[in-house]
């Protein structure tokens, strides 16, 4: 892949760990095809992240359907108020940010990555984990919350060595079906009512 | 050709949910869900970024870097700090 097609892919398929896997692929002697489905399973995670935003996004279909191309890991888990519901200016500022340094950082990384060093060198790798995890201890002040977590983390740890990239986390996301429970559906329902109350 | 296919499915993947859902009343076992797939997510691509290498497991530096991290955030609330410090330590530990 060329320093320009390197750019252009980040411009427009912006989900870096899928762009990752699809290279990988490339660089093994896989096939385009291979390359892409590999690329699909690594996003399938965007399905239930799009699904739970949607309904928080304003406009038309088709209005809502561009603004789920912004639908990135941290700006979906930033924009979460924690009620079920999205902020949808929050979700869109942070995917703009996040888009202009993904396609700067490729391009300086096309350009002169020869010269920069290994980045796991400096542990930039550890920065996504490290960023993810602080915003899910703010999510676990529940015991539904860390129990799902635990789920999500073991059927995860479970499926890496097993299945494709992207799976597992895929999967993963099914430990959120614990909310169908009687007993979340109701909490659920309070904390509706309690938002909906004038403070 | 493998920029064009992965242009295609991502768009699909993403524009999914809001041309379905959207502009309507949501039922609260659609709510209650939503609010835990935040936990289940998070603590997924935490564990597979932090405990994986491809398709094994692997304590490597950078696990030790996000547990530290982990334990600022804990200790401060801090999450600049949590990830400033996640990537000094795994730094570290790669060079010793």
């Amino acid at each position: 892949m060329s320093d320009v097609e390197a750019v252009i892919m980040s411009a427009i398929v912006f989900a870096g760990s899928a762009q990752f896997t699809a290279i990988s692929i490339l660089a093994a002697g896989g096939g385009a095809g291979a390359a892409v489905a590999a690329a699909a399973l690594m996003n399938s995670r965007f399905l239930p992240m799009s699904a739970a935003v949607g309904p928080s996004f304003s406009g038309g279909p088709f209005r809502r359907g561009a603004k789920g191309q912004a639908v990135v890991d941290h700006s979906w888990a930033l924009s979460s108020r924690g009620d079920g519901t999205f902020d949808e200016a929050l979700l869109l500022g942070a995917s703009a940010i996040a888009y202009c340094t993904w396609i700067g950082g490729t391009a300086v990384g096309a350009l002169w990555g020869d010269t920069l060093g290994d980045p796991e060198a400096l542990g930039l790798d550890a920065i996504f984990p490290a960023f993810f995890f602080g915003l899910l201890l703010n999510e676990l002040r529940s015991r539904r919350a860390r129990g799902v977590a635990a789920l999500g983390t073991a059927t995860a740890l479970v499926l890496v060595p097993i299945t494709p990239p992207g799976v597992p986390v895929l999967v993963a996301s099914l430990a959120s079906l614990v909310g169908l429970t009687k007993r979340a559906r109701a909490e659920a329902e309070e904390r509706q009512e309690a938002e909906g109350q004038p403070r | 050709m493998t920029i064009a296919g992965c242009v295609a499915v991502t768009a699909a993947i993403k524009a999914a949910g809001p041309i379905a859902l959207g502009g309507r009343e949501l039922p609260t076992w659609f709510t209650s869900v939503v609010i835990l797939l935040s936990p289940a997510l998070l603590a997924a691509l935490v564990a597979t970024q932090a405990f994986a290498e491809g398709d094994r497991l692997a304590l490597e530096a950078d696990t030790v870097g996000v547990a530290a991290g982990g334990l600022v955030i804990w200790r401060t609330g801090s999450i600049v700090a949590c990830v400033v410090l996640a990537a000094a330590v795994t730094a570290a530990v790669r060079a010793v």
